[in-house]
């Protein structure tokens, strides 16, 4: 891997609530270099959409309780309008629907300071990279599908060539056929160079490991693994991401043939955490020693886990021979 | 056995202005459910799929074409003794309960239109077993508020709502679309012991994976028209239509990388 581009170290942010503060991210730390896509999955309420945004913009109930986030040596939030871009959920039912897509653009583009005019030639060449004719700008958004939609507000977000670009679900609510058009653009931006590195927050493993080179998987606000893509996904080590992998109904498996079976149990309440792993609960392989919470460490290199069975095990191949038992069971496709 | 059968189904819709402009959203679409099968309706967003449940509960009349429950057309049978045998459960389990009250109200309030002569221990032994039938422990979710569920148990309360009237058919609308993955495989294993039971299950899904896995047979479609239909094994290991190849190519997998184009 190159030079590093994002750097967070221990962040915590949390909820204001009236009951008290809810722990949506509690001791964070991880690094993306440069030209890396990261995936970063989890279940809803892991925490995953609350980190995406504390790299933008704190809101209102967020509090930032401890750690820091620095983006090419800059500190996070900050800076933020021409260094990190975000495309949030539901980014293109977001467009306003009284404006040609041009105007808005040309809106955007000016409270940045830069000229429209000048910047024209290169936003039809990108729209045309995307799919996207340059009418597009005469048209307004409900004239748009939502593959299309989703694409020009993908263009319009990395029009200045950001650093870091954070996509939180930007394909959840498309097709399957949009899906992968929209998650190849993603990296075609990446090879182009119109953004140095990627954050793509989606809860679709079997989508991000498509075009992710490392996937981070979060758990109750806490990192259970990071790894490059391909091993996250053939010989996972923390328990967690090897049951929710496990759970994962694919095209080729059969009720009748191979019976998956879910998670027991739910995550737990990020208002008062139990202490220790919080994985605990769920754990299949749970013992004394995950009262004490695991810490984040690096068991092989680029490989992340914060279990203790996953770091005192140590030998990749017995859960590679355990993941593949499993998958043997299934139709071959 | 075929229990319920559409033949020819059409849905028009007026749009624009004054309704002048016509929207055919279902078209010409003909397949049929039997006893104890699933059957998986797959189509991209507008292909219609939505539209097909909506109108077999009746939510949605057709502009032409017949569909039949039990050889008899469906406009012909009485709404009481239709809902008694089809019912259907939606996308969003968050949106289907009122957060005012509990959540075990959605059960009581078919006790008085269905089931006025049973007593109140009756009535709850009725409630139990339907919510043990789901894997759903009474004492923890009566009394509850939808809050204090979790989506899978939301649910699979539902669906424990509609196994009260002794159904034969359930319509089961992206059911478990916004379930979160390690929940979603436990109320789709739920869905393939009730096929085991003898229900049958329209399962409307965009999700090929989600169709592949619990159904029988399988009928794709694309712009209100059926592309493509067949016993799921053939129609996923050899699609005949080109739009159900595109379709399959685009399926992201685990342990498989998309072919570069």
């Amino acid at each position: 891997m190159s030079a590093v581009s994002l750097q967070v170290d221990n962040l915590r942010v949390y909820y204001r609530t009236t009951r008290g503060d809810v722990k949506a991210l509690d001791g964070v730390t991880f690094e993306v270099a440069d030209r890396e896509i990261m995936g970063l999955a989890g279940e809803s309420g892991c925490g995953k959409s609350t980190l995406a945004k504390s790299l933008i913009r704190y809101d209102g109930r967020m509090r930032h309780v401890s750690g820091k986030a620095l983006l090419d040596g800059l500190s996070l939030p900050g800076g933020r309008y021409t260094k990190v871009s975000l495309i949030p959920q539901y980014a293109m039912s977001a467009m306003n629907p009284t404006v040609k897509i041009g105007r808005l653009i040309a809106d955007l583009v000016r409270a940045h300071g830069w000229s429209y005019r000048e910047l024209l030639p290169e936003l039809v060449r990108r729209l045309e990279l995307v799919g996207l004719s340059a009418d597009v700008l005469n048209n307004y958004p409900i004239e748009l599908s939502g593959g299309m939609k989703q694409r020009a507000v993908m263009v319009l977000s990395t029009l200045l060539n950001p650093s870091l670009l954070i996509a939180d679900e930007v394909t959840s609510a498309l097709d399957v056929t949009n899906q992968r058009a929209v998650a190849e653009t993603l990296v075609q931006f990446r090879d182009r160079g119109f953004v140095t590195s990627m954050i793509v927050v989606t809860h679709d493993i079997s989508l991000v490991y498509q075009i992710a080179d490392t996937i981070l998987v979060m758990y109750a606000g806490k990192l259970a693994e990071k790894a490059p893509a391909e091993v996250l996904v053939n010989a996972p080590k923390h328990p967690y991401t090897r049951l929710l992998i496990s759970s994962l109904p694919e095209v080729g498996v059969r009720h009748a043939t191979r019976k998956l079976t879910g998670i027991p149990g739910r995550p737990p309440h990020l208002l008062n955490p139990p202490t220790g792993c919080r994985f605990r609960d769920r754990c299949p392989l749970a013992y004394d020693r995950c009262a004490e919470e695991p810490p984040f460490t690096e068991v092989e290199p680029g490989h992340f886990v914060a279990c203790w069975k996953a770091m005192s095990e140590g030998s990749p191949g017995e859960n590679q021979e355990a993941c593949a038992a499993e998958r043997s069971g299934g139709t071959p496709w | 056995m075929v229990m319920l059968a559409l033949e020819g189904v059409t849905k028009v819709y007026q749009v624009g202005a004054f309704g002048r402009r016509k929207l055919t959203a279902v078209s010409e679409v003909s397949f049929d459910v039997g006893e104890g099968e699933v059957i998986a309706l797959i189509g991209e967003s507008g292909s219609g799929k939505s539209t097909i449940g909506r109108m077999v509960l009746r939510l949605a009349s057709p502009s032409g074409g017949r569909i039949l429950f039990g050889g008899k057309d469906i406009t012909g049978i009485r709404e009481h003794d239709y809902r008694r045998e089809v019912q259907g459960v939606f996308q969003d389990p968050f949106s289907s309960f009122n957060p005012i009250f509990r959540a075990d109200r959605v059960l009581h309030m078919i006790r008085e239109g269905f089931f006025p002569r049973l007593n109140n221990a009756q009535w709850m032994s009725k409630v139990e077993a339907a919510l043990e039938s789901v894997s759903l422990d009474p004492a923890q979710v009566l009394g509850r508020y939808p809050h204090q569920l979790s989506g899978g148990q939301m649910q699979r309360m539902l669906i424990a709502r509609a196994l009260l009237l002794d159904i034969r058919l359930l319509v089961a609308d992206e059911l478990i679309s916004m379930l979160d993955a390690s929940t979603r495989i436990d109320v789709l294993n739920l869905l393939a012991d009730l096929k085991q039971r003898g229900l049958g299950i329209l399962f409307i899904t965009h999700d090929l994976s989600l169709g592949h896995y619990l159904s029988d047979r399988t009928v794709i479609l694309r712009r209100g028209e059926v592309v493509e239909t067949g016993p799921t094994t053939e129609v996923f290991a050899a699609p005949s239509h080109a739009y159900t190849r595109l379709m399959l190519e685009s399926v992201p997998r685990l342990h498989q990388k998309w072919e570069s184009k």
